[in-house]
Parts: C-alpha cells; sequence; structure tokens
C-alpha cells in the first residue's frame, strides 16, 4: 500500500497542480443547478402525495388547557389531524447526541423534547398539531379550525436574565433554568497569573442570536410503503444517516433498517440541518396512518420560528498580559442559551467547541473558562457556521485588539509577541495543534491588505467626512470532526466516523458512495479530483453519490469542516484497498509477484520495466475474468473504509477588514476584506475561495446586520421576516481579496484541513474591531448597525 | 372558482383550469412541473422565484398565474438551447457564482434581465442591481464577476 501521508513542508503558497488535486476545475453539479434539473426536497412529488402543515404556538410560554380538532376534521381535504394526545407512549422526545457533566459532576438537565407539545407550550413556533390534507391549503385552512384554549405563562427570552433567581422556569426540572455549569481549565494557575499581570483588559459583550436562513426552507416528504412496511423519508438534512439512526433508535422506536433517508439536493444548511426534527419525524410517523406520503415545507416565517438558531452568548473575558504585552492568562464567564429544548448537539456547542479554542494562535498558559447554560423561551440554539468557533475566536480577539490598543502595541506586533511557533503544542485548554504557521498568514494579510497604505486612505477619508479604520482577527478553529476516542471522552455519545465506498465499473469508470454530504461544499467535484488524482482517471470517470442512506453504507454527514478530512480521508483509504487489490489482479496477469507491481499515472507496471496493464483491464479482470486466481482472491473491484480522525485539523489564518464610518449617519461601509488562511492542502483553490467568500459574509452578516430579538415580555419572536432580519444583500459586501498558505495537516493523508467555516469564524471580530478603531471606542455591540455606530460616536 | 388561463411557458403555448388564488410560480413548480424555480421566502424578498414575464424579471411568488394571462413566460428551463448553456449560465458556472444551486435560478433569471438596459456596468451597479436576491452561500463575489461576464457576453 502507498504510503499517501503529506510530507511536512515549510510554508508555501499553494503549489501549482499536476493532476486533478490542486486544480481550478469547474464544477460537475452545476449544470443540473444551473437548468433547473436539481431536485430539493420540495420538487420531490410522489403518487398520491398529501399535504402537511404544523400548528404552532402562538405564546412563547403557556399551558395548553384544551384541544379540540372535531370542526378541523369536518374541512374539506383533510386526511389526518395529530396532536401530543395521539402519539403513542412509546414514542421518545427528540434526543441530544451530547452529554455534559457539570461542574457539580451531575449530567447536564434533559427535559423531554416532545414531537408535538405535551400539555405546555415552550416557545413561539413549538409544534402542537399536525394537519394533513389533499393539498397544502386545505391543511393550513383546516389548521386555522383548531381550538386550542392556552393558559399564557410569564415567559424569559433572555439567557441573562433566565439565569437569575425568580425567572419564569422553562421546565420545572430545571432549577433556575440551568441546563449546566461546565468548567475547562485550571483556575487556581489563571487566578494566580492574574494577580500578578501588569495590565488587565476586560470586556462584556453579547454574542449576538442569528438565525441560519438556508434560502430553500426546511421540507419533508414521508412515505409508507405497505408492500415491505417500509418508510422513505426525503428530507432536507446534512447527515441522513444520523438523521435515520435517531429517528429510528432513539425516537419512533422502528426498524432501521426499513427507514430510508434521502437528503437530495439540498439548498444550504449553515448547520442547520443537520439536526433531528419534530417536523420530520412526524410526518414519518404519521405518513403510515395517514396511508399515503406527507409532504411539509417551511414557509419562511416558519423557517425563522422553528430551525434552530445559532450563538446568543452573554460573555465577560479578561486577559491578563505582563508589562512587555506577554499573555499571561485568559478568564472567560459566558451565560449561553440553549433554547426551550435541547437540540441534536446544542449542548457541545458552548462548551467543547468554545472553551477549547480559547488559547487561539497564542501561548496564554492559564486559561479558565465556566459556561452556563441556560434554558429560554425560544427556539433551540445548536451549531450555525462555526458553532461555538466564532464565539471563541470572538472572545479571543476583541481581548487581544483592545489590549493592543490599550497598551500602545501595534496590532501585528502584539500578536506576533504571542505567537504559537513550536508544534506540535498543546494548549491549556485540552487541543493539541499538529502544525500551523500563523507568522505566514498575518504576513500575507498585511500585505494583501496593503496595511503600509492605510494612513493615506484614512487621510483621504478623512478630508471626505469619512472614518477609516482597521480591524484584526487572528483566528483557529478546531475541525475534522473529530477523533472518537477524544469526543467520547468529553460527552459524545456517538464515534465520529467517516465511511466511503469506492465501486470500480467492470469498464473502469468509478462510482464513490460517501457518508458526507454536499449542500453546496461541491463534494461531486473534489471528492472527483482526489480519487481521479489517485486513480489516474479523468475527473468526469468518477461520480460522487452522497445523501441516500439506500445507497450509502454509513456516515455521520457533514459539518465542522469534515468533509475532506475525514470524508475525504475514508475514500482515500478505500482507494488503498482498490489499489492494492488492483496490484494483486495485475501482478496476476503479468505473471509477476504483486511485490514487484507498483501503481502509477493509471496504470500498473513491473517495477523497473515498461511491461504494465491498464487500470481499465484490471477492473474488468475483476468482474468478468477468463483467466483470474480464484484459488486466492475474490473478484470484483469494490471496496468500502471507514477513518476515524487521531486528532482534531486546526485551519488558521489572519482576516483584516478595513471600514468607512459615515460620520454624519453612522453607516459603515465595509471598504475591503482580506484573509489569509491555511486550509492545508488544497484540492479545488476555486472551490475554497468560494467558501471563504461565503463565510466571511456571514461573519459581516453576523457584525452589521444580523440579529435575532425576542420581544423580552411577549417572547414573540420580533425577526420572523426578511423585513425584520437584515441578510447581507450583494451592495452590503465588497469583493473579497483572499489567499492562503499552506501548512500540511500532519495526521490525514491528503494532508487538508478544511475551509467551510473560516470566513464566518474570522470575521465578526475584525469587522468590529475595525468600527471601533475608526470611531476610537473600546466596544461596540453586534450588529454594529448605523444606529449603533451613530450613538457610540456620540457618546465618546 | 376556476378560472382558464392561456400563457406561453418556454416558448410552448398553455391553457390551464386553476384556482384564481393560484400563485404564478405555484402554477410553474406544481402545474407545469418545472421545478427550477424555486420558492424562498413567499414575500418577495429573496429572489429565488424570479423568472422573465415579457422579457422582464418578476418575483413569481408575488403575481398571480391568472395575471400571465397572454405572456410570454421564461423559467431556468427554457434558458438553454439544446445542449448549450446560456452565456450567463456558462458565466455562472465559470466564475463559480453558485453553490448549494437553490438561489441560482433566480439569480440567473434577475441577472438575464438586467441584459436591456445595463451593458457594461460597474461593480457597484451589478450589486445595486441584484439588491432582490439573496445568495447565503457564495457572499455574491462570484456571483458579481458572473454577472458582469454573462453580460458582456450577451451585449
Amino acid at each position: 500500500m502507498t504510503d499517501t501521508t503529506a510530507a511536512k513542508t515549510a510554508t508555501r503558497p499553494a503549489a501549482k497542480p499536476t493532476g486533478p488535486i490542486g486544480a481550478r476545475i469547474e464544477r460537475k453539479e452545476d449544470v443540473r443547478f444551473l437548468t433547473g434539473a436539481g431536485q430539493y426536497t420540495d420538487d420531490v412529488t410522489l403518487p398520491h402525495q398529501s399535504y402537511g402543515f404544523f400548528l404552532r404556538s402562538p405564546y412563547a410560554h403557556a399551558k395548553i388547557r384544551s384541544i379540540k380538532t372535531d370542526a378541523a376534521k369536518k374541512s374539506p381535504g383533510v386526511l389526518g389531524i395529530y396532536t401530543g394526545a395521539d402519539l403513542p407512549a412509546s414514542v421518545g422526545g427528540l434526543p441530544c447526541g451530547w452529554l455534559i457533566t457539570g461542574t457539580d459532576g451531575q449530567p447536564m438537565k434533559e427535559p423531554k423534547h416532545p414531537l408535538l407539545a405535551q400539555g405546555k407550550v415552550r416557545y413561539v413556533g413549538d409544534h402542537v398539531a399536525l394537519v394533513v390534507a389533499e393539498t397544502y391549503a386545505q391543511a393550513k385552512e383546516a389548521a386555522e379550525k383548531i381550538d386550542v384554549q392556552y393558559d399564557e405563562l410569564p415567559a424569559v427570552v433572555d439567557p441573562r436574565a433566565a439565569a437569575k433567581p425568580g425567572a419564569p422556569a422553562v421546565h420545572d426540572e430545571a432549577p433556575n433554568n440551568v441546563c449546566y455549569v461546565w468548567a475547562l481549565g485550571d483556575k487556581a494557575a489563571t487566578d494566580a497569573a492574574f494577580a500578578k499581570a501588569a495590565h488587565v483588559t476586560t470586556l462584556e459583550f453579547i454574542n449576538n442570536r442569528l438565525i441560519p436562513n438556508a434560502i430553500e426552507p426546511r421540507a419533508c416528504n414521508a412515505a409508507y410503503n405497505r408492500s415491505d412496511e417500509s418508510y422513505t423519508l426525503y428530507v432536507s438534512n446534512q447527515n441522513p444517516h444520523v438523521e435515520r439512526l435517531l429517528m429510528t433508535a432513539f425516537v419512533l422506536g422502528l426498524p432501521e433498517h426499513k427507514v430510508r433517508v434521502i437528503a437530495p439536493d439540498v439548498g444550504g444548511g449553515f448547520g442547520s440541518k443537520i439536526y433531528l426534527y419534530a417536523e420530520e419525524t412526524v410526518c414519518v410517523w404519521a405518513s403510515k396512518l395517514v396511508g399515503r406520503p406527507i409532504k411539509w415545507t417551511a414557509d419562511r416565517t416558519e423557517a425563522f420560528l422553528s430551525d434552530a438558531h445559532g450563538r446568543d452568548h452573554a460573555t465577560r473575558a479578561e486577559l491578563a498580559l505582563d508589562k512587555d504585552g506577554k499573555f499571561l492568562a485568559m478568564r472567560v464567564k459566558t451565560t449561553a442559551a440553549m433554547g426551550a429544548y435541547l437540540s441534536t448537539f446544542a449542548s457541545c456547542i458552548p462548551t467543547i467547541l468554545y472553551a477549547t479554542l480559547l488559547a487561539g494562535q497564542y501561548t496564554t498558559p492559564a486559561i479558565h473558562c465556566e459556561v452556563t447554560a441556560v434554558f429560554t423561551n425560544t427556539a433551540p440554539v445548536d451549531a450555525y457556521r462555526g458553532a461555538g468557533r466564532p464565539e471563541a475566536t470572538y472572545v479571543v480577539e476583541r481581548l487581544v485588539t483592545t489590549a493592543a490598543t490599550e497598551m500602545k502595541i501595534a496590532q501585528d506586533e502584539l500578536r506576533r509577541r504571542n505567537f504559537i511557533r513550536t508544534f506540535p503544542y498543546q494548549t491549556p485548554v485540552a487541543l493539541q495543534y499538529d502544525t500551523g504557521d500563523y507568522d505566514a498568514c498575518l504576513d500575507g494579510a498585511m500585505k494583501l491588505a496593503d496595511v503600509a497604505g492605510f494612513a493615506k486612505r484614512k487621510a483621504e477619508a478623512a478630508a471626505r467626512g469619512k472614518l477609516r479604520g482597521l480591524g484584526y482577527a487572528s483566528y483557529i478553529e478546531a475541525c475534522g470532526l473529530a477523533p472518537s476516542n477524544v469526543a467520547g471522552s468529553l460527552g459524545a455519545r456517538a464515534g465520529l466516523f467517516e465511511a466511503g465506498e469506492v465501486r470500480v465499473h467492470p469498464t473502469g469508470k468509478v462510482t464513490v458512495f460517501t457518508g458526507s454530504h454536499s449542500h453546496g461544499q461541491g463534494h461531486e467535484t473534489t471528492f472527483a479530483q482526489v480519487v481521479a488524482d489517485r486513480l489516474g482517471l479523468g475527473v468526469d470517470d468518477v461520480d460522487i453519490v452522497h445523501g441516500d442512506t439506500g445507497r450509502i453504507p454509513f456516515g455521520m454527514g457533514t459539518y465542522g469542516s469534515r468533509s475532506i478530512a475525514v470524508g475525504g480521508t475514508a475514500i482515500m483509504k478505500a482507494v488503498d484497498k482498490i489499489v492494492a487489490k488492483g496490484r494483486k489482479i495485475a501482478a496476476h496477469l503479468m505473471e509477476v509477484s504483486d511485490t514487484d507491481v507498483e501503481f502509477k499515472d493509471g496504470k500498473f507496471s513491473v517495477k523497473g520495466t515498461d511491461k504494465n496493464v491498464p487500470f481499465a483491464q484490471v477492473a474488468l479482470t475483476a468482474y468478468v475474468p477468463h483467466n483470474y486466481p480464484l484459488d486466492k482472491l475474490e473478484p470484483g473491484l469494490d471496496e468500502t473504509a471507514f477513518y476515524d480522525p487521531t486528532n482534531f485539523t486546526y485551519p488558521a489564518g489572519t482576516h483584516i477588514c478595513e471600514v468607512e464610518v459615515d460620520k454624519a449617519t453612522g453607516q459603515t461601509t465595509i471598504a475591503s476584506f482580506t484573509a489569509v488562511d491555511d486550509f492545508g492542502n488544497i484540492i479545488n483553490p476555486m472551490i475554497v475561495e468560494g467558501q471563504v467568500h461565503g463565510g466571511v459574509t456571514q461573519g459581516i452578516g453576523q457584525a452589521l446586520l444580523e440579529g435575532c430579538v425576542y420581544d423580552r415580555q411577549s417572547g414573540q419572536l420580533l425577526t420572523a421576516t426578511y423585513m425584520d432580519y437584515a441578510m447581507p444583500r450583494a451592495a452590503d459586501v465588497p469583493s473579497f481579496k483572499v489567499d492562503t498558505r499552506v501548512t500540511p495537516c500532519t495526521h490525514n493523508p491528503l494532508g487538508v484541513k478544511g475551509c467551510g467555516e473560516a470566513g464566518a469564524i474570522g470575521a465578526p471580530a475584525a469587522v468590529i474591531s475595525a468600527i471601533c478603531d475608526a470611531i476610537g471606542v473600546k466596544d461596540i455591540e453586534m450588529p454594529a448597525t448605523a444606529e449603533r455606530v451613530w450613538r457610540a460616536m456620540k457618546k465618546a | 372558482m376556476g378560472i382558464s388561463v392561456t400563457l406561453t411557458v418556454n416558448g410552448k403555448a398553455v391553457t390551464a383550469e386553476i384556482e384564481s388564488r393560484t400563485l404564478l410560480v405555484d402554477f410553474i413548480r406544481t402545474r407545469l412541473q418545472l421545478t427550477g424555480t424555486h420558492v424562498g421566502c413567499d414575500t418577495a424578498q429573496c429572489g429565488a422565484c424570479t423568472v422573465l414575464v415579457d422579457g422582464k424579471a418578476v418575483k413569481s411568488c408575488n403575481m398571480l398565474a391568472v395575471q400571465a394571462q397572454g405572456a410570454v413566460v421564461t423559467t431556468i428551463e427554457g434558458l438553454a438551447t439544446s445542449d448549450k448553456l446560456h452565456p450567463m449560465q456558462a458565466a455562472f458556472k465559470k466564475q463559480h457564482g453558485l453553490q448549494c444551486g437553490f438561489c441560482t435560478p433566480g439569480m440567473v433569471m434577475a441577472a438575464v434581465g438586467l441584459a436591456g438596459s445595463m451593458k457594461e456596468p460597474t461593480e457597484a451597479q451589478i450589486r445595486e442591481a441584484l439588491d432582490g436576491n439573496f445568495c447565503r452561500c457564495t457572499g455574491y463575489h462570484n456571483i458579481v464577476k458572473a454577472v458582469k461576464d454573462g453580460l458582456a457576453e450577451m451585449a
């Protein structure tokens, strides 16, 4: 077996590719998307299709006194109406996949998350009843005739208010609304370091709640087949195998092999489609009762109300420095909202994916972080692009930026005085970074952003009555989720493997079945590039199949920038098995020992000779041989591999944002945004750049525009349409300056680290620091709307 | 309650009996099974449902099908000819102006709709002109490049 482990090399810009890996190849999936041939869940209409509509709670917190469905059942076209009372006792609640153990040694509070409300509703949008009818309009009309009598209860939506004694109780079993209090790091060492610090920088801020807003709303289409007692579920989802496992084993108690979950083309996820939601689960359950396929598609306001949200932290953070600006310690206290119920991965986001990243790119020797997770009368909060790591970067980089300003040390200089430069590096918060070169990305970003010319641009802007500012964010993330033993020791209730199957057809064409899922990332192209490169084939000779439990052996799906690092490696391992078997077949054909056969450029050759057989001939021999060593080798050329990473990957980089603020209005314009990232080796630079552009725009959205607002009294979601929730539009962002530096990951064969979340991780701190620099304030709350910036300028 | 509507969709004459409240987008997606036109919001904010009505880019979630009586409608399915992509589609592919593909049909139709009024637009003009179309994946960077190329090719 060829050793494909990437050699560690000095940091370099991406090398010119010699094969498909590293090439800017146009995407294989594009033609179907560009011609309207994509197949998203709502595009699937099944024979005898019926339609579902969910009646949702209009209250943030209420007791349900009664639900009367008689009139609604007589409404035209109605096929069935189901409430919490109709669910059999054997049906479980929606599970949470990560058990966090608190500082008191107790497991987190895990109140039942019912599929349909059981006596109480706990947020506006909580699912109360499913109506199934011949048409969507009929289902909606019938839902209006359901008579639900509520006794409204006081609600709490702000995480800080929720944790205060006397706050309304979201769940009786969670006193003071606390789900857990969890901590990481050495508190005594941290406190001791603070005691001798020459300077302490302190910030208190909110990391604003965001609503993910994939442009394709969540949707499902569930069908029961009487002939073999099986179910098929189409669902807009990022990980169909996990969806099926959780739904069958933990909620509905259905036999897993009788349920096929298909996540066809999925119109964006950003985390919000990782989870097992009530809607698809109820539709699967009801599809057998109705005897017809049930299609449900969220409208946009439903998506705002019921998709899992992101962020929503209130944090106090302190950085201790010596007189030379060397970081001595960091102390962080965060209150994180969980929402009304624990979503699938909710508990690990503000803990395992947050506190572990607080070392950032720096040698800070002592770090302590305490997180209080609280229930609130809002939609559940879970992973949204970056998931914990943007929040961590915001803490670290806002502290570093503020400390540099306070100590009058240049932003780059303070960072350089504290960069980690020796690898592997064990942080004081559990992670071990394998490789990196933080100076290279900082240098590259400063050059690309033309920091040297900033003073001149600032003066030119001032002449026009505008204020220019520069903000840095040198971020790190932990991707490639996850080494299963590490995840398990931290509370994960499942390993985080990935599977890949490589099927070579008799003509030498290849179909790859991957447990990763593409919902915009371009796996059909990048994964094909990897396989084509290794097997010496054309990219068009390799097809990638994803998103179907009926065709793919297993998968943990796509999130946490894990696809190429974990899913890609599983495929590489399967390819290695194909090559190993191919060598044996080729050896037989050439009548030599397989140890004398090498595989290169799509040919199996006898070492040191020009004797060879091409890959396609070996493939044909594997399936339809006249002459085959049947006593030693099975026919066929189809291999499956599982891969469990040995460590996380650590993409890192520096983002520099330059803003211009209008003095009169407070309006902020992004004058330029520069990102220089180290994602390890790169398979397709065009796709990587696209991921950065998109991530940065979501980060700019968080910093300038987006903010989920619940009314503090009524708990109503005030930002439930695109008129109220400001999404970044084309004119809100500039064209970006992006580049990469490469330190290959040391522990996967492709040397890759992942690139999907970096933009959203680095951008918020860079933007906010740039605004603070421009208007001369210490801090400003996100989103930094024109009004907030204007008020801050008035106060300054 | 039924009402008859006749229009031309992607070059073909279509006559159908529909409920008067039927939105153009639902008519296109459900009745004509042209599922390339998408629904992202239903309040005319996101632009995923953009089609051409008599050559103008229109959000089909905000128009009744009966309002298209006698109109010539082009959806994303009607843009490419045989095996050749329309220049705007080709430009989106070349510039990686799409990721998940969901906003793409509306974005491409909106861009094609600019051709009459914009020959050699600046980047800022393109960004302003795409104000009615959301993309959550690309950050617009490559869409702007694609639209610039596509419009140049169409001119």
